[in-house]
Parts: structure tokens; C-alpha cells; sequence
């Protein structure tokens, strides 16, 4: 096996060295009640060709693009990724290292994690970010308990228009804890109506989404001011498409606590919707409170710049039970794929890409509306929007998978009142012909 | 002194990305604009962030020169203890690189994504059966994810039975982030002190078990990297008082095909994918962590589970005793390729005797190091070793040194002061990919280094010299955080 170097002499040599008998032997300190196996029951091993024939044949069951023309968003985007980004991400000095314990032998993810964490805060409006958490729902999920540990709160309010999928993983995280999520309702624009929120007693938190699921993006000033009537109560702009801010304004800006999301968009694929990133940024006032990694600037022996772990002492590994969260590590790599990204990007791309996802959808949106169909929500939108094509769209809707037509996703899997209603998604990477195809195949 | 393999070869200096940048150049091929500019709600939008503009020749200079700063298991022997730094295949890279698979929606309807389901399903097949429990999820992203995720199942378990549970025990040499999951279950940490074997002795387990302990949390084989001999005995302590046991399965990488862990009394077990199951780890992640549960369980398991029926594939939602959902979508299924392509690549037997080399390298090492440097437990040890500084400590060196000096002859240190069970930890985890040669290499750089200790203690208080930077004040980066630009 080309993984397992040992010859059978070298095996040999070094059994007897550690004086044992046999490689079994080697396991005489276990006791036999645990050793029931015997032998492993798979598949018998496959060559690197077998096993690139059999990986094809999963694969080419997948509808992908471009076969495939795939109007799906809800927290998934594609994007084209630039090949130097493909490229030095594939390095496989980033992609074999651990987590950088030793610095003066992991500057290479130190600097380029600690400039993911600077694109983070100028792109979120914050003052700090960290070194990533797994994805934008359990971002979410450790905001929400971030705020209820700065506020000594036990209740938050979230939005019915946060990702419903991101909402499950918030319910699991808070289910053992005692502590409430109260729902916001969205008001028929497709915002969220944050006029209860007076009504709803002590808030740790009051948690949108911009845009939120449907689309929508969030009066951010407006739902800022509304959570910040109680001054404690923090205030949580989640996301599932940062490419919005390269048009839309910050969070940071607009009175945002805790800004935290998925970073997918960002040169990482799809891959079925993992590994992903979750974004995580927020005021400097929640600094100490804050889960997760940092990577921090500082100077060597010589007093040359270089960077470290830092402020380990929130961590698991020394606050032990106390620690602000359970999570040991980032998504390395992903985070290093939004970090290039953005830097393939640049400020002047960023601008120029949003504002081209913005007019593809748009053009879909007022077409689709031209053609008849109801657009509900009124909103501005970024990237996807809701539209309904009535309550007997669904055999249309399975027709149109056979013409190997995605017409985006069904609202009724999440929101049952919403039959007939469909999430559509369109970026950069949809010719004005797809969009063309689309618009004529649902209105006609 | 024999050359070293560490060497200082041409290293370029780099600026950070805003010190490049020039405003107006681009490294993005910007798609043709084929729609009209459509009005803009100028209410809503700003400015837009303050990136550095470069283009691709600096972006690709940038990462190519940060890259090569880093050590990493395709440069050399990374013998980080409890971390399992084995070779990394490259056809794992290719195959979740395929098309269908890395483009791939997670919202695709079941009858597109058959590819994908199935591979879900055959690799929760095979975990159960490398491990012997009956059920698994995929789902959880990283190992405390699945440590998390292994709580909750115990929380929703005796809650099921009406019933709260406020304690777990926690034996001295687990692993560092379990006090911490528990603690998200509202569970308070009772340590266990191991024995002078360095294992748990089943009695002060069952000293320390009452009705209000939801279960213990055991890491197998432990951080001294010895086997809990007593595994059997201690599960059967803690489930007589109705309690759990939980295993952290980060170490599996010593007993694929050697032990069931469901009959050595284990309920709950996670595993850590980017560990013995070869994925990369990325510099810190992405990684996975699926749950592995006994039959009595299943029902707890994240949602959604992947069923098969006459050969179609479907995601199972319908389990209303279910923990909930752990991640956005169904986990980092870009991870699960790798490790099925691995465990597809290697089938049974070399999976097995991947643990046989893996406990082979870690005993040689052992063996063969044992009398220059401090061994605290001298038994047959399993995928890891545990010394100490002890000896080189009356010439004022110290295990950070030792680590510190390692650098310079190629080597990336073991994990270092872990556990916290022994007082100057050197942990060293070889694994099963490391040839005698390299192996010898770096017996012979420990050697060394204890040589040099005696006779020139400052080479290694000074270490390291040669890679990009010398040691670092982490004390001002902590007392005066700097985490932007």
C-alpha cells in the first residue's frame, strides 16, 4: 500500500527493538472482551484508477452546471473561482499544516489568517474578527450566546426570516441551556417587523439577517435603532451572501453588535454544502467574550514583525469548562480561500461583481414580473428574491428538472403557508440566455 | 554533528496585502456584463469595503512566498502528539475536486443528488463498522463539534427517562475541549485522577458515579497514549448508576481493526475524520467529526439521517427524540469524500494495519528514546508516546526549548505541556506514514539535542534561527491585542 512505508524486514527490525513478537502483539494490553473485530468487513481496497472510475460515477450522478442550470441560493452560491486562487490554495503547505501552535514554523496561515481577520472588518464595518467558526449557523448560534454572556440575559429574539436552517441549528445549541428565542415575524415587504420588540421583556439580543432568506435586504438603521431602544440588548446582523456588502452598506455601519455569516461565496465550492466558513466580527466591547480563534500582531526576538495565537485565555484549553465556547479550531482553509478571494477582488472588483449579481437578479426579477408573475415581497434585494408562480406550479416546477431546470426552491419546505412560492437565485455565473430560458419556461 | 535536514534556503520577506496593493490594479477576470445596470436603492448601499487592489501575479507571489514560511506533513515528519499528522493522499484532494461533487447545491432535489446521498450513506456503513457501534452521523464539523454533539445526545437522552443530570466525570488525561462541551450541556466537570498506570481505576470511577451523573467522558486510548485497560470495568461502574460513556475517538488512529468499541461498553464515540481518517488539516480546519452511537441511541442522532430504500438514497427527517441539526446543511461533506476515498483506497486490511505501524512507530520512538529522555509511564504505549524534560531541566533546559531547537533539524515539535497529567509534556505521535529512516532522523535530532543541552544550552534557548522568525512575545500580543490592520 503506497501510504504504509514499512518493509516487512524494516517491520522486523523495529519489532525487535520495542521487543515484541509480532505486530499483534503489540496490542497485548488490550483486553480480549474489546477485541471482537477480528477483521474489518469493507470493500476490498481499490487502485488510485479504480477509485478515480468509481468517484466519476458518484459524481455523474450530481446535477451540476453547467448540464445543469441551477437557480438555487438559500445559503449556497455559486461563484466562479479564479484559478490562482484554485492554485495557491492546493499549496500543500497550507493545506497539510495544523493549527499554527508553532509560529516561528506557521507564518504562512498565521499572516494569512490575521489578513482574513483585517478583509473581515473592513468588509463587515467591525472592529475585530476572528479566525472563523464552521459556518454561518453556528455563528450564529455562538453569537447568540456570546450576547447572552455580556448581558446576563436569558432571551433573544431572531428573525423568522433568518435562514430557517441556521434557526434549527440555534435551537439545538440552546436547547440543554434554559434560555428563550422569541421570533420576529417579516411584515409583507419580506423584512422583518421589529415593532415588538419593546413587548418582549429583557432581550440579550435581537438577530436579523441582510439579506435575510428571502432575499431582502434589512433596513439594518432602522432594525439597529429598534433593538437598541434597551440599550443592552445587542445587536446581531447575521448573513448567508457577504458578496452583498460590496454594494449594500455594512453592518458595522449601520449599528451592528456582532456581525456573523457564512463566507461560501467567497472562492470556496459548493461541495454540497460543506466545509463552508462562518464570518464572525463584532464591536471591540465584545473582544474578551468573543468564541474562537485570534491571530494577533506582534514582533520576534529580533524585533521583526510576525504573529501568534492570542488570547488563548479564553480558550478551551486553559479556561477549561469556562472558556467562551467549546470550539478548538477554524476553518483554516476556508477562511484563507475568502482571504484570497478577496484579495483577487479587491476593492474595485468587489463593487464591480456585487453590482453585477445585483443587476443579473434584477433583470430576472423584472422580467419574470413583465411576464406575469407575482414578486411579494417588495423589498430590495440582493442575489435571490421570492417569487410565486401559484399553488399548481409543482408538477411544473418537477417537469422543469427534466429539461435538467432548477427553478429554484420550493418556499413550502420551510414556510408551509407559502405554496406555490419559489426562492430564485441568480449570480455572475448566469448568461442573460439561462435567465432568458428560465423566465420563459415558468411564464409560459 | 551530522547535517541536519533543516536548512535556511532562500526565504522571501513579504508585506501584508494593503502594503502591495495599488489602487486600480486587478487579479479577477470580471464577467461580461450581458443585462442592463438596474436602479439602485442609494438608501441601502455604502461605499463599499476598503480592500487592496492587486493583481494576480502579486496574489499569486503573496500566498506562493506566505506559504512557504509554513511547515507542513508534505515537507516533513509532523509528529504532533493527539493530532495524528499522517500523509495526506492527494487523489483525496482530486476526487472532491470532481465537478460533481465540489459544485454540487445542498438544497438539490434527492433524485439529483443521488451521488452524494449514497456516499453519505456507504460512509456511515463503514464507520460503524471500523468502530462497532450501530449508528452514525456525519454531521457534526470538527472534533469538539462532535464532542458537542455526543453531549447533547446524552442531555436528550436522560431527558427522555424525565430526568436531569447536572455532573460528568472527566478523567486528568482527556482531552483539553471536553470540560468545555459539557459545559454547553449544562454539565459540570468532575475530574477523575488516573492511576499510577496512568489509566482509570474502575473504583475511584465508582466513588465518584451517582444518579446525578450523566455519564463519564473517556478518552481512548488516552492522552498518555496508553490503552484504558479498564474500559470494560468502568463502563459497566457507570451504567449501573445509569450513566453514559462517552468516548473521544480522536485517538482511533491505534485500534482500527483491533477494537470494537461498542463492546468495550462505549455509547457514544466520535471520530475526527482530518485525524485517522487522513483528511488534511488545513492549518487549523476544515475538518469533521461524526458521531458514532450504540443501537439505544439512534433515535438522538442529528437529523437529518440518510435512509436507503431499493436503492434510492433520501434524507430522514422524522425522528422527533432527535438532538436537532448541528450544521447549516449536512456537514463538511468536502471532508467525507476524502475520508471515503480514503477508507475505499485502503479497505480493511490496511486500514488495520495503519494501527498496527501507527502503535509500531510510537513504541520504536519510545523504546529507543527512552534513556536519554524522562519516560513517565514505561509501559507499551499505543499511537503516542509522553515524555518529559525532567533530565535536560538540571542544565536549564526546558521541553519548549527542545521543541524550539527540533525546528532547526527539520522536525515539527510534538505537542508540548499536554496532558497536563505530566509536567513538561513532550507528547509525540509518529503515525503510521513515517518510514524507519525518518524515524531514526529524528531519534538521532532528540539525541542530539539532549547532547547540546548539556554542552551548549544556550543553541537551544536561542532556538530557533533559521526559519522566518525567532521566537515571539506573545505576552504583549495578548496584553496589547493587535488583530487587524
Amino acid at each position: 500500500m503506497r501510504y504504509l512505508p514499512h518493509t516487512d524486514a524494516e517491520i522486523a527490525e523495529m519489532l525487535q527493538a520495542v521487543g515484541a513478537n509480532s505486530l499483534k502483539e503489540l496490542f497485548a494490553s488490550i483486553p480480549e472482551s474489546c477485541c471482537t473485530l477480528n477483521q474489518l468487513d469493507l470493500p476490498e481496497p481499490l487502485t488510485e484508477w479504480e477509485l478515480d472510475r468509481h468517484m466519476q460515477a458518484l459524481a455523474g450522478a450530481m446535477a451540476v452546471s453547467p448540464e445543469y442550470k441551477v437557480f438555487l441560493g438559500a445559503g449556497s452560491y455559486e461563484h466562479h473561482i479564479p484559478a490562482a486562487a484554485s492554485y495557491v490554495l492546493s499549496r500543500g503547505e497550507f493545506v497539510t499544516a495544523y493549527t499554527p501552535y508553532q509560529p516561528e514554523v506557521s507564518q504562512g496561515t498565521l499572516q494569512a489568517i490575521y489578513e482574513y481577520q483585517s478583509l473581515v472588518t473592513r468588509l463587515l464595518g467591525m472592529d475585530v474578527a476572528n479566525a472563523s467558526m464552521y459556518d454561518g449557523a453556528s455563528a450564529l448560534a455562538e453569537a447568540l450566546l456570546m450576547a447572552i454572556r455580556m448581558t446576563r440575559r436569558e432571551k433573544v429574539a431572531v428573525s423568522a426570516a433568518v435562514h430557517p436552517l441556521y434557526r434549527k441549528v440555534v435551537e439545538t445549541y440552546f436547547a440543554p441551556t434554559g434560555y428563550e428565542v422569541v421570533e420576529l415575524p417579516f411584515s409583507e415587504n419580506g423584512r422583518t417587523d421589529l415593532s415588538g420588540t419593546g413587548d418582549m421583556g429583557e432581550l440579550a439580543a435581537v438577530a436579523v439577517q441582510s439579506p435575510n432568506f428571502f432575499g431582502c435586504v434589512e433596513d439594518l438603521a432602522a432594525a439597529a435603532a429598534a433593538a437598541h431602544q434597551d440599550e443592552k440588548t445587542l445587536f446581531i446582523v447575521g448573513f448567508s451572501e457577504p458578496l452583498a456588502y460590496g454594494l449594500y452598506n455594512s453592518p458595522g455601519s449601520q449599528g451592528a453588535d456582532i456581525a456573523c455569516g457564512e463566507g461560501q461565496s467567497f472562492g470556496i465550492p459548493r461541495s454540497y454544502g460543506g466545509p463552508g466558513l462562518g464570518m464572525f466580527a463584532a464591536k471591540q466591547k465584545c473582544l474578551r467574550q468573543m468564541p474562537g480563534r485570534l491571530i494577533g500582531k506582534t514582533t520576534d526576538a529580533n524585533g521583526r514583525r510576525g504573529f501568534v495565537l492570542t488570547l488563548a485565555t479564553r480558550e478551551q484549553h486553559i479556561r477549561r469548562e469556562k472558556a467562551t465556547s467549546n470550539i478548538c479550531s477554524n476553518q483554516g482553509l476556508c477562511a484563507t480561500s475568502a482571504a484570497v478571494y478577496m484579495a483577487a477582488l479587491g476593492g474595485t472588483g468587489i463593487r464591480q461583481l456585487a453590482r453585477l449579481n445585483y443587476d443579473k437578479s434584477e433583470y430576472l426579477k423584472s422580467s419574470l414580473k413583465a411576464a406575469g408573475v407575482s414578486i411579494p415581497f417588495s423589498s430590495a434585494t440582493f442575489n435571490e428574491f421570492v417569487a410565486d408562480f401559484g399553488e399548481g406550479f409543482d408538477a411544473a416546477w418537477q417537469a422543469l428538472l427534466e429539461k435538467k431546470i432548477v427553478a429554484g426552491l420550493p418556499l413550502a419546505r420551510f414556510y408551509p403557508e407559502m405554496k406555490g412560492r419559489y426562492l430564485l437565485c441568480a449570480t455572475e455565473t448566469h448568461a442573460k440566455e439561462d435567465l432568458d430560458a428560465l423566465i420563459k419556461e415558468v411564464s409560459s | 554533528m551530522k547535517e541536519t535536514v533543516g536548512t535556511n534556503g532562500l526565504i522571501f520577506n513579504e508585506p501584508l496585502l494593503w502594503e502591495k496593493g495599488v489602487s486600480g490594479r486587478t487579479g479577477f477576470s470580471m464577467p461580461r456584463r450581458d443585462v442592463d445596470a438596474a436602479p439602485v436603492d442609494e438608501t441601502l448601499t455604502g461605499e463599499g469595503p476598503d480592500f487592496p487592489d492587486l493583481s494576480e501575479v502579486d496574489l499569486v507571489r503573496h500566498y506562493v512566498r506566505l506559504s512557504q514560511w509554513n511547515f507542513s506533513v508534505d515537507n516533513g515528519m509532523y509528529p504532533l502528539g493527539s493530532c495524528t499528522m499522517k500523509y495526506n493522499p492527494k487523489t483525496n484532494e482530486r476526487q472532491a475536486s470532481l465537478p460533481g461533487i465540489a459544485g454540487a447545491h445542498p438544497l438539490l432535489p434527492e433524485s439529483l443528488c443521488q451521488g452524494t446521498l449514497q456516499l453519505m450513506h456507504e460512509l456511515s456503513g463503514y464507520l460503524c463498522r471500523i468502530t462497532g457501534m450501530d449508528a452514525v452521523s456525519l454531521q457534526p464539523a470538527a472534533g469538539a463539534h462532535g464532542e458537542l454533539t455526543g453531549m447533547l445526545i446524552i442531555y436528550a437522552y436522560h431527558a427522555a427517562q424525565g430526568r436531569t443530570r447536572s455532573k460528568i466525570l472527566i478523567p486528568d488525561t482527556a482531552h483539553g475541549t471536553n470540560p468545555a462541551s459539557a459545559s454547553l450541556c449544562g454539565f459540570a466537570s468532575i475530574p477523575v485522577a488516573s492511576n499510577e498506570k496512568g489509566i482509570l481505576d474502575p473504583s475511584v470511577v465508582a466513588d465518584l458515579m451517582d444518579e446525578d451523573t450523566a455519564g463519564i467522558m473517556v478518552t481512548n486510548p488516552n492522552t498518555l497514549g496508553l490503552f484504558e485497560e479498564n474500559i470494560t470495568e468502568v463502563a459497566k461502574v457507570v451504567h449501573e448508576k445509569g450513566g453514559l460513556v462517552y468516548c473521544d475517538g480522536a485517538n482511533m488512529n491505534a485500534l482500527m481493526g483491533q477494537v470494537n468499541m461498542a463492546d468495550s461498553g462505549v455509547d457514544v464515540l466520535h471520530l475526527n475524520l482530518h485525524k485517522t481518517f487522513s483528511t488534511p488539516h488545513g492549518g487549523g480546519g476544515p475538518g469533521a467529526g461524526p458521531v458514532c452511537v450504540a443501537k439505544a441511541l439512534e433515535p438522538f442522532l442529528p437529523v437529518p439521517r440518510v435512509v436507503e430504500e431499493n436503492g434510492r438514497y433520501a434524507f430522514s427527517w422524522d425522528h422527533p427524540q432527535s438532538v436537532g441539526k448541528l450544521h447549516a446543511f449536512w456537514g463538511n461533506f468536502g471532508i467525507l469524500v476524502r475520508a471515503y476515498s480514503y477508507i475505499r483506497s485502503m479497505g480493511g486490511e490496511y486500514l488495520k494495519k495503519a494501527s498496527q505501524l501507527a502503535v509500531l512507530n510510537a513504541n520504536y520512538i519510545k523504546e529507543r528514546l527512552k534513556d536519554t529522555y524522562h519516560l513517565p509511564y514505561d509501559r507499551p504505549c499505543m499511537h503516542e508516546c509522553v515524555f518529559t524534560d525532567r533530565h535536560q531541566q538540571a542544565h536549564k533546559v526546558s521541553t519548549l526549548d527542545i521543541a524550539k531547537r527540533l525546528m532547526e533539524y527539520g522536525f515539527h515539535p510534538p505537542t508540548v505541556y499536554f496532558p497536563l497529567v505530566v509536567s513538561g509534556a513532550l507528547m509525540i505521535e509518529p503515525t503510521e506514514t513515517e518510514c524507519k529512516a525518518d524515524l531514526d532522523r529524528f531519534i538521532d535530532a532528540m539525541k542530539a539535542i539532549d547532547a547540546e543541552a548539556k554542552e551548549n544550552p544556550d543553541l537551544l534557548h536561542e532556538a530557533p534561527k533559521i526559519p522566518k522568525v525567532r521566537r515571539l512575545d506573545e505576552v504583549t500580543a495578548a496584553r496589547k491585542p493587535c488583530l487587524r490592520d
